[in-house]
């Protein structure tokens, strides 16, 4: 099963410490955020809003280095276009990895 | 290049500004979360090269593009793989990144961007507009000259343009907006996103096409007034 990881950031980083620390700061400042505004959203069945936000979510799952994850949220975001929400157990637990990940 | 990067998440303009570091010809001189502030910022600053999300809430990177009277180079960056047809529409479009960017794609990205740029300037078009009777374009490293009242039509297609004339076919490395500029606006009329014709040419009209030798070609809604009070109708 994949685990979120740093590999792509530190790629990107090329050593340099202060971008990665940045780019941390804002996954931590923002993800708990984009979850919030989804749940909201799917709860009040605005599933097209819901895509949206899963849309913003996913970019960052495939910041983490999950391919499976970012494969099943492009899935449950053209799902949730059409109002079918059967992903969203699966969905919640990639999300709810990266909350313990980023602690 | 003054460039400039537009997107909704906060991480994704800091990778890009980040990939861009590696780069001199690239200097990021600012970043909007809101495409809507981009055109606001580029009504009185001028920009050679935008970073562009599509998805973006409200007003997307399409919307974005479409508001701009000439738009800079414009490399796409998204998560869907679903819009690059849609994407190479657009003459501004240098290139389409998929997120998760990649150090090597986006090399590839700024290749192609040189390679743009090169083009530019070697392409197309020795000639002013309207003062002259011929264009020179640039095919296969020769410079070949092209009676302008000989085009029938000129057709975009992905990077490149199709320059018909009576007797040839041209594929050029450039952009309808660059033709457009050297042909005389007396003979020549942009009727389609991807089209512009020689008016003297035209055989027939219908609803939504006009025929030029043997080829239909479309007229977008918003151009079929421009052409219809060129015409010399009866």
């Amino acid at each position: 099963m994949e685990t979120p990881n740093l590999n792509y950031i530190k790629e990107i980083s090329g050593g340099d410490l202060d971008f990665e620390a940045s780019i941390l700061e804002v996954l931590k400042k923002e993800f708990p955020i984009d979850c919030l505004i989804f749940e909201e959203n799917f709860n009040k069945k605005s599933y097209e809003e819901a895509s949206n936000n899963v849309h913003k979510i996913k970019h960052k799952i495939s910041m983490l280095g999950l391919n499976e994850g970012l494969q099943l949220a492009s899935k449950f975001e053209n799902d949730l276009k059409k109002c079918e929400v059967k992903l969203y157990e699966k969905f919640v637990e990639i999300l709810k990895k990266i909350h313990v990940y980023l602690g | 290049m003054n460039t400039i990067v537009i997107d909704d998440d906060a991480a994704a303009l800091l990778i890009i500004k980040k990939l861009c570091d590696s780069y001199d010809q690239v200097a990021v001189n600012k970043e909007f979360t809101s495409a809507i502030e981009a055109v606001k910022y580029l009504n009185t600053n001028s920009v050679d090269l935008v970073f562009l999300d599509i998805h973006m809430p409200t007003f997307s990177g399409f919307d974005f593009i479409e508001t701009l009277k000439t738009p800079p180079k414009i490399i796409l960056t998204t998560s869907d793989k679903d819009f690059a047809l849609q994407a190479f529409e657009y003459d501004c479009v240098v290139d389409y990144l998929l997120k998760p960017i990649t150090k090597e794609r986006f090399h590839k990205a700024i290749l192609k961007l040189d390679n743009a740029k090169k083009d530019e300037k070697l392409n197309t078009i020795v000639s002013s507009k309207g003062d002259a009777d011929f264009i020179y374009v640039s095919v296969e490293r020769r410079l070949i000259k092209i009676n302008i009242k000989d085009i029938s039509y000129v057709e975009a297609k992905g990077d490149y343009i199709s320059i018909k004339t009576k007797v040839k076919n041209y594929i050029v490395h450039s952009t309808l907006k660059k033709i457009e500029d050297k042909l005389p606006s007396n003979l020549f009329l942009r009727i389609h996103r991807s089209f512009i014709i020689n008016i003297t040419e035209i055989v027939d009209i219908e609803d939504n096409s006009v025929l030029i030798e043997k080829s239909v070609i479309p007229i977008s809604r918003s151009n079929k007034g421009e052409l219809m009070t060129r015409l010399n109708l009866l």
